[in-house]
């Protein structure tokens, strides 16, 4: 169908710093046991998109993204990974890689998404109305725990970059305006002459860039290249294409674009211009080619280039969801072994968990819904576990609860430890009767017994230091 | 393929009958039956054929041909061994006369070029013609000899079946080849195909056996009663229906599997062209079934449909966009602007028969542009089956429109026409100057050939009325406005996609005087008008003119006010086909378009229809004009009137040929 696909992986994130390290990059970063970005090729590679570039900032990421990939998929999907400086944001990774991209549609998708709506479904919304750049936009998911027990730590990390203010057509088909979170301050500013344009506008704020772009090669690689200081497609080139939609400024080379706007050909032969003209009259004008029109019909003076940028709104059925913050990854641990199960490829058992037949569990443990455990875990007596991810060749000792929290692989939990709303990383070691609520611990970090934390995280951070 | 079987099904055995019905039945007439006699057999197919047949297609030539040679010789030698036998079941008797006509051919038809199907019938037939002689006395007994006897047939079965496996399997560029290839198969098969053969046989002995039946208490009636055909008619039709699909299922089948074979029968081949593609009759159940499984559209039937009109298909509209989106990157033998085109069908953003056209063209093109052919195929073959899926696609997503129908037929042969030796980018630059000529000769010229006739026929002071948004019409009142003449417009619309409102902005942007009006006030409007302009979708040879919906109830009142009526149609959406009303062949829309009320959320009276059985919704796309109520034509031949319409269909059908 003449698309490319580019996975941006990103690198070692900053706003997930005590989960991620040099060691587990952000695309490796496991979500009901799996790295996050294998959702992302599964879901293209249920579209039967099998070619794919995985773009990772970082050599070293990219090293470990590539091992893992190849072993991975190997004969299931062909993936090349470039590796790109860190720090060039999503723009840079497309310039960065610009020469290998040869279809006519580029599709880029954020390799922290975990979602299921179909990537044909933008693709063929950004075909259908012939537009310069599609974005998915999907309902802004729930935050935070279900059940209270966790207040504190989410509300801080929650809220910004997930909302932005979006202006639709009447239709629902075309974007006006975008703007995200962070850089909305108290006014919004619109351009009047879309608005004009198009008479009436919807601003909706519970919609979320699901980082979900399907682009026109040319155009992309046009405006990338005009513009240097673009660094993110998010915050950077879509606004500006959106902006830019009724005075186009971008090179269209397509020649099909010319010849629905109907009036560039007015200087070429006649038989097209009624040809053009015949194909504009049978299909209901959208604003823009309104717009180009002119006032009256009449062709306008001085030609009106427009470019049209296109939403596809996933319906509210469909789970999606990005993994760009700490209290996002809890969530979609959460999701995906609960109300988003399909997604996680597992097999649920008859009290909705999963256990592995390799995990052994001691005397009156038990293992509520909603709940994982992989291979090689073993967990002493009376202990609860609710609504938790748990890694594999874990130790758990006795009388241990575990609840709405996220334990990766290889941890040891000491007996009498407390567990809440918390993300605990590789081979940690936990001493007995440790409390945690709401913390996140980082990799190889030691937790001394008896000690109670609340809202921290948690790093080996004299380690840092030394560096 | 089986959107095939179905027409084919009624239409080949039915001619066949009546071929050599005629022929063969005087001399039963003279000599045995009462007058009414005859009558039954005719009777017996119509049932069997009735679903499609008011518009339907010219006999096949050959096949006719030769069966009337056949039957005319063969008819004599066998009667006489008949005679004995119809006095006694005239109901029976009646069948194996059909059948006998046919059964001499079977001694020649492994000379002639008779596809297999028709083997499978005129083998059964000595089964038939034997029971035929001693029907009276032996009924089931002689079953288990039909069954023999068509043991040699079953060869011929598993041809068909195959090739439909291969179709549903495999993407439909494949199943053509493995069409192709069917010969060899069919011999390989012959070891292979028993099991097959022993169940087809029981169908078959079964329906032959309950055809018997029937045949028998039709007899006993028609001696107890005295008007014997009367009689025997409604019992007869039953048994003919049950008799008759077996053996007519082979028959469509074969010749669907031989028309892929085409390419090497030539006599075939011209056949096939004759008969237009047949139509699906959608309240066949089990053939919809067989279709769905070929389909690429998932297609979600609509609930509650209208009697009349089951024979459409429809389908619940907000079903198909999404699961076509959702397959875009599985399609993958769909050309992408094939694919576009498809969606833009589906979503409603092309319509009107130009327009629509146009851009399947244009679709095509850049598909035969970026084409190229596989090794050890022959590009003729190979693109043709090519765009043959691509139309498959197309039909899923909106029936073909009659002006694309045509065009596609010219493209089929102008590959077909390609000379063998021709490089293959020499062959893709042909074919792609073809359909830009095609598109500049055949509409763009056309609506300006139309144009100039038409301006001639406004005159200063005119009130012209329109009705919806006619591309040629908007054009002639463009031009004249442009000439300077004096008149005013009356644009006409309807609900419920309003597309006059389009054409009336255009208009009185150029500063055209218009009056818009809703077609409930057509009768009030109709007798300030001076001229009325149609356009068409397509015109048939009776006459008819086959348009939006809404046309003929407006050219039905401008006839009664005495207004002319003049039509404005390219020469391309020209058909030969003959149509007398708008139900056999049609098109439905979307059911809920018409149960709301744009803008107005408040009305909502008919919101949870479909869940109430006992409400129906249509909202049917066309109508048919009869050719009465138009006053003329306006094509690019030249202002005709509806009765010429079969000479432009014949001169142009030539015209095309040379293109």
């Amino acid at each position: 169908m003449d698309f490319q696909v580019v996975v941006l992986a990103g690198g070692t994130s900053k706003k997930l710093l005590p989960l991620v390290s040099k060691d587990v990059p952000k695309a490796l970063l496991p979500v009901a046991n799996r790295p996050v970005l294998s959702y992302v090729l599964e879901l293209l590679e249920l579209s039967n998109l099998k070619n794919l570039i995985v773009v990772v900032e970082g050599k070293e990421a990219a090293v470990l993204v590539g091992n893992w990939i190849s072993a991975a998929y190997v004969d299931r999907l062909h993936v090349e990974v470039a590796a790109v400086p860190e720090d060039v944001g999503s723009a840079g990774a497309i310039r960065a890689i610009a020469h290998h991209l040869t279809a006519n549609d580029i599709l880029v998708v954020s390799g922290d998404l975990v979602c299921n709506v179909p990537p044909g479904a933008v693709a063929a919304a950004h075909r259908r109305h012939d537009a310069v750049v599609t974005t998915m936009l999907c309902s802004t998911p729930v935050s935070g725990p279900l059940e209270s027990g966790s207040s504190g730590g989410k509300d801080k990390v929650k809220k910004p970059g997930h909302s932005n203010i979006v202006g639709l057509d009447p239709s629902k088909q075309f974007l006006l305006y975008i703007a995200s979170g962070v850089e909305v301050e108290k006014d919004v500013r619109v351009l009047k002459s879309i608005l004009r344009a198009v008479g009436q506008m919807k601003i909706q704020s519970d919609l979320m860039d699901s980082h979900f772009y399907v682009f026109k090669r040319s155009i992309l690689l046009d405006v990338l290249s005009k513009k240097e200081k673009f660094r993110s497609l998010k915050l950077d080139v879509l606004p500006y294409l959106v902006r830019s939609q009724l005075r186009s400024e971008v090179l269209l080379n397509g020649s099909s674009q010319s010849a629905e706007n109907g009036n560039e050909k007015v200087a070429s032969l006649n038989n097209q211009v009624m040809l053009s003209q015949i194909l504009a009259n049978a299909s209901m004008p959208s604003f823009h080619e309104l717009y180009a029109l002119g006032p009256n019909g009449l062709p306008p003076a001085t030609i009106r280039r427009i470019h049209k940028c296109c939403v596809y709104i996933a319906s509210k059925t469909k789970y999606c969801a990005r993994l760009d913050s700490i209290q996002a990854f809890s969530d979609i641990n959460r999701d995906v072994i609960g109300e988003a199960s399909h997604l996680s490829g597992y097999s649920f058992s008859a009290y909705n968990n999963i256990i592995h037949p390799s995990a052994e569990l001691g005397a009156k443990t038990t293992v509520g819904p909603q709940c994982m455990l992989a291979e090689g875990t073993q967990m002493g007596d009376k202990c609860g576990v609710k609504r938790s991810v748990i890694g594999r060749h874990c130790r758990i000792g006795s009388n241990v609860k575990i609840v709405n929290s996220v334990v990766m692989n290889h941890v040891t939990i000491g007996d009498g430890c407390s567990i809440q709303g918390s993300v605990v990383c590789s081979n940690v070691q936990l001493q007995d009767r440790v409390v945690l609520k709401d913390c996140q611990v980082g990799a190889g970090f030691v937790v001394t017994s008896g000690s109670e934390y609340k809202g921290e995280s948690l790093a080996r951070k004299e380690k840092i230091q030394l560096q | 393929m089986d959107a095939r079987r179905t027409s084919r099904t009624v239409i080949d055995p039915k001619i066949r009958q009546v071929g050599f019905v005629t022929p063969g039945a005087p001399p039963d007439r003279t000599q045995s039956g009462p007058p009414e006699s005859s009558s039954p057999p005719v009777a017996d197919m119509s049932p069997a054929g009735n679903s499609l047949s008011p518009v339907m297609i010219p006999p096949p030539r050959h096949a006719s041909d030769n069966l009337l040679l056949h039957a005319s010789r063969a008819v004599p030698p066998i009667s006489p061994i008949r005679r004995p036998g119809d006095s006694i079941a005239v109901g029976s008797y009646n069948q194996s006369d059909v059948f006998l006509g046919t059964s001499p051919t079977t001694t020649i038809s492994p000379s002639s070029k008779i596809v297999d199907g028709e083997f499978s019938e005129e083998l059964m037939s000595p089964g038939w013609a034997a029971r035929g002689g001693n029907s009276g006395k032996v009924a089931a007994s002689s079953f288990p000899s039909g069954g023999v006897d068509l043991m040699p047939v079953k060869s011929n079965i598993p041809s068909s079946s195959l090739t439909t496996v291969s179709v549903v399997n495999l993407p439909p560029g494949v199943s053509e080849k493995a069409g192709k290839e069917s010969i060899e198969v069919q011999n390989d098969r012959a070891g292979s195909s028993k099991p097959l053969k022993e169940k087809t046989s029981k169908a078959e002995r079964r329906a032959l056996q309950e055809s018997q039946r029937a045949a028998k208490a039709a007899a006993r009636e028609g001696k107890a009663a005295g008007g014997a055909s009367a009689a025997a008619n409604p019992g007869n039709a039953k048994p003919a229906n049950a008799a008759k699909p077996p053996p007519q299922k082979k028959d469509s089948a074969s010749i669907a599997a031989s028309e892929k074979k085409g390419g090497e029968r030539p006599q075939e081949k011209d056949r096939k062209k004759e008969v237009p593609p047949p139509r699906m009759q959608f309240d066949d159940k089990s053939r919809v079934e067989k279709a769905k499984k070929r389909a690429v559209v998932k297609q979600t039937e609509a609930r509650n449909r209208v009697e009349l009109f089951r024979h459409l298909p429809q389908y619940e509209h907000g079903t198909q966009l999404p699961y076509l989106e959702t397959k875009f990157f599985q399609l993958d033998p769909m050309h992408p602007a094939v694919y576009k085109v498809g969606l833009r069908y589906l979503a409603g953003d092309i319509s009107g028969g130009n327009a629509r056209c146009i851009a399947m063209l244009q679709a095509f093109q850049q598909a035969i542009g970026d084409y190229s052919t596989p090794p050890e195929k022959a590009l003729i073959r190979d693109l043709t089956a090519k765009i043959s899926s691509y139309v498959s696609f197309l039909i899923q997503c909106r029936p073909l429109s009659i002006s694309m129908g045509n065009a596609i037929r010219f493209l089929k042969s102008r590959i077909a026409k390609l000379p063998i030796n021709l490089l293959e980018s020499e062959a893709k630059a042909t074919l792609q100057s073809d359909i830009d000529r095609f598109i500049n000769e055949k509409i763009i010229l056309a609506v300006k050939v139309i144009v100039r006739h038409a301006v001639s026929k406004i005159r200063d002071g005119d009130v012209l009325l329109t009705y919806g948004s006619p591309s040629a019409v908007e054009m002639i009142l463009l031009y004249a406005h442009e000439l300077g003449k004096q008149f005013r417009v009356v644009v006409v619309d309807s609900r419920p996609k309003l597309e006059g409102q389009l054409l009336l902005r255009r208009l009185v942007e150029r500063g055209i005087r218009c009056t818009y009006a809703h077609i409930n006030a057509i009768s009030y409007i109709m007798h300030e008008v001076s001229r009325v302009f149609l356009g068409a979708s397509s015109i048939l040879s009776n006459g008819t003119v086959y348009s939006r919906v809404g046309t003929a109830s407006v050219a039905m009142v401008a006839h009664a006010f005495r207004v002319p009526v003049l039509v404005c149609c390219e020469a391309y959406k020209f058909h030969e086909r003959v149509q007398l009303d708008s139900i056999c062949s049609n098109e439905l829309g979307d059911p809920d378009v018409i149960s709301k009320v744009p803008g107005r959320k408040d009305v909502n009276y008919l919101v949870d229809w479909a869940n109430n059985e006992n409400l129906q919704l249509l909202n049917l796309t066309y109508d048919a004009t009869p050719s009465d109520y138009v006053s003329m034509i306006i094509t690019d031949y030249g202002m005709v009137p509806p009765t010429s319409v079969p000479v432009i269909v014949r001169e142009y059908r030539r015209e095309q040929l040379w293109i």
